[in-house]
């Protein structure tokens, strides 16, 4: 789950992390309420939306006055941002926030921190190259990334983050400044269960003094749980319609932009029969994971979020049965695609107890359904089908 | 032989009483595993499907003898049941719960890294089975056959479908280990690699991997120095999306990197076989042995 930059600031300002000020706005009048407020004379208005590349795509920008701030917050509020990051359709922008000015700056640095999958350690990574795309950074120039691996026994120690404040050039005051902002930073990594922490820029400002400009967390959805108040936070309207209403059935729904829709039980298994469509030339609609029970109940959720998709032409379903005996799968589909009204194609493919008799019940069904015998031959039928 | 169980490991199962402890410790019963009895805090002294039930680990083992032990309790609850487990002396530990926070995992690996000597399987994963002997965890166990193919595996399913080809094919299986679709699993195919190498029951390996992290192409660079033994390779997730999770929390492309194009192209430069159709796992490790002259 990911937060806002309105919210990332707010959590890590709890964790005495020097944060640009900013006033949220829904609407121009508070747009200007905030810039009057912040007093400065000038103001940031940024589109808060779950997207990087804001600034080239025009949802951030400088404004001089009261007026200006609303007539921006006027034009962002209620349209989609577009940019590198999202689709096509872009982000909707609900808000923005009016942040203090505080350019120019001295420099701009970066920090930031995941859990890597090697060291199986929280690992920060901090450069003087803020400001910019950090893949780029460690495509073009990986000597200008500092990483730091934090043993979760003893967790970040101030000799660390000294290392790298030393390492970023930072003098006097700052090197203590920076040093209780690493060590405030990985305190909020682990109480709340980060799997993504970003400040880009951590800006030098002119009177010597630290800020965080932005901020990006990811949280850690399996630790939601222990977590109400960030669970709260969450923005449904930053997120697919179709993934959303798959979560609320505890469906794993990821949408594609082919035409063959998929229903498979696993995960991997379900990316492999993606895979496979697109070996025998077809173009897969969707990933779903239908989990372990295929009942009926399920298989007619995951038909509707399937056909919901306008360019579904035809749909394969490819469970492996294991424990659960195929006769009742197959007896599942065929009520799902009577209850749904199912007028695409659709292949079968079950494999594992009573395989034989849940495809005899398939074929008998009167609908519309083909079983297949293995996943090649899934692959093939269901790719024919849809170009039939 | 086999790797890490055979037919005289001893299991006990934590979450016994609960739900999905009672039907598959069934299930492990009627294949013949040596399930000896569970722990479930406040029910020590009761009976669960004919076998004890204990209130801690420490009891458990000290009157069973067991050395294995399997966890079904909700994900909460898993790093405090891992540490239990470590503290009792049991020297394998299968987590078969999906869903347990990533920094859990990381302390959980950690305390492990401390003690020495334990092997961690899981989380988010069906589990080890040596085909006719023991199986724990939640595959189908009519699918296996015993026999001289090692699997290693990030997904479940996709791992039936390689022991149902394998099977097939009248290879059949010496251990099949699934590793789990978290981002921090307890085993690497490095270490699943090592096992097989080392376990003269074993004759060739396939290896299945999925978009996210680098696990696979360490593992390809380890084989090359270390496995003689042929292996067969396969990554799920050629067509997923960057940036989206698919499904297991470690199945995800971040900043570009751990697409599957990488991971092939590290089976490739390393000199692994490998198919990009999951449909012929088992009909390329028979080509492969062929070619060796071990078919």
């Amino acid at each position: 789950m990911n937060l806002h930059e309105y919210q990332a600031k707010e959590l890590l300002a709890k964790y005495g992390l020097p944060v640009q000020l900013g006033v949220l706005a829904t609407t121009p009048e508070e747009a200007a309420a905030a810039y009057d407020k912040l007093g400065g004379k000038f103001a940031v208005v940024k589109a808060q939306v779950h997207a990087g590349g804001r600034g080239k795509a025009g949802g951030v920008k400088v404004v001089k006055s009261r007026e200006e701030a609303a007539e921006l917050a006027k034009t962002l509020i209620g349209t989609n941002l577009v940019t590198y990051q999202t689709d096509a359709n872009g982000q909707p922008v609900n808000s923005v926030l009016v942040c203090e000015d505080m350019y120019p700056v001295e420099r701009e640095l970066y920090l930031g921190a995941v859990v890597d999958r090697g060291t199986r350690r929280v690992t920060f990574m901090a450069s003087t190259e803020g400001g910019v795309e950090i893949e780029q950074v460690a495509h073009d120039t990986p000597e200008k990334i500092l990483k730091v691996t934090v043993d979760p026994l003893v967790g970040m120690q101030p000799c660390q983050a000294r290392e790298v404040a030393f390492a970023l050039g930072l003098k006097g005051e700052q090197i203590k400044q920076f040093t209780q902002l690493m060590l405030g930073a990985y305190d909020a990594f682990v109480e709340n269960d980060f799997a993504l922490f970003e400040i880009n820029p951590l800006a030098v400002r002119e009177n010597g003094q630290l800020a965080c400009v932005d901020a990006k967390i990811g949280i850690d959805s399996n630790a939601l749980y222990r977590h109400a108040d960030l669970a709260a936070q969450r923005d449904k309207s930053q997120e697919n319609e179709r993934e959303l209403k798959a979560s609320e059935h505890e469906l794993n729904y990821v949408a594609l932009e082919g035409n063959i829709g998929c229903m498979v039980n696993g995960a991997g298994l379900a990316m492999a029969t993606m895979d496979i469509i697109k070996l025998y030339g077809g173009q897969p609609a969707n990933f779903l994971d239908v989990g372990g029970g295929a009942t009926k109940e399920r298989v007619i959720e995951a038909f509707k979020l399937i056909l919901a998709d306008p360019s579904v032409q035809g749909v394969l379903i490819n469970i492996f049965g294991g424990i659960v005996r195929c006769d009742m799968i197959a007896e599942a589909i065929i009520a799902a695609v009577k209850e749904v009204n199912v007028t695409v194609p659709v292949v079968v493919r079950l494999e594992g107890n009573n395989a034989e008799l849940g495809a005899k019940l398939l074929n008998e069904s009167g609908l519309k359904l083909t079983s297949a015998e293995g996943l090649a031959d899934a692959a093939q039928k269901i790719v024919a089908a849809v170009k039939a | 032989m086999s790797v890490l169980v055979n037919k005289d490991t001893k299991v006990l199962v934590q979450g016994f009483t609960g739900k999905n402890g009672t039907f598959h410790s069934e299930q492990a019963l009627a294949y013949g595993t040596k399930v000896v009895g569970g722990v479930t805090p406040g029910k020590g002294g009761t009976q669960h499907l004919g076998l004890p039930v204990f209130n801690t680990m420490k009891q458990a083992v000290r009157e069973t003898g067991a050395d294995a032990s399997v966890i079904y309790v909700p994900a909460p609850f898993v790093l405090d049941s891992i540490v239990e487990a470590v503290d009792s002396g049991v020297g394998l530990i299968v987590v078969i719960t999906e869903g347990v926070p990533t920094i859990d995992m990381l302390k959980a690996k950690r305390y492990i890294e401390t003690t020495g000597g334990v092997r961690l399987i899981g989380p988010n994963c069906p589990g080890i089975i040596t085909p006719g002997e023991c199986k724990i965890g939640i595959m189908p166990g009519h699918i296996h056959r015993p026999g001289k193919i090692g699997i290693v595996s990030r997904s479940g399913t996709l791992t039936y479908e390689a022991v149902a080809q394998t099977t097939k094919l009248g290879l059949g299986q010496s251990t099949c280990i699934g590793i789990g679709g978290d981002p921090i699993p307890g085993t690497s195919h490095i270490d699943a690699l090592e096992l097989f190498q080392n376990d003269p029951q074993t004759e060739a390996i396939i290896m299945i991997g999925e978009i996210g992290g680098s696990a696979e192409e360490e593992a390809a660079e380890y084989a090359r120095a270390h496995v003689t033994k042929p292996i067969v390779g396969y990554i799920a997730g050629v067509t997923a999306p960057k940036g989206k999770r698919m499904g297991h929390a470690g199945a995800i492309i971040s900043g570009g990197k751990g697409t599957a194009e990488e991971k092939f192209a590290a089976f490739e430069k390393a000199g692994i076989a490998y198919t990009r159709s999951p449909a012929e796992l088992g009909s390329t490790m028979v080509e492969l042995l062929k070619s060796k002259g071990m078919m």
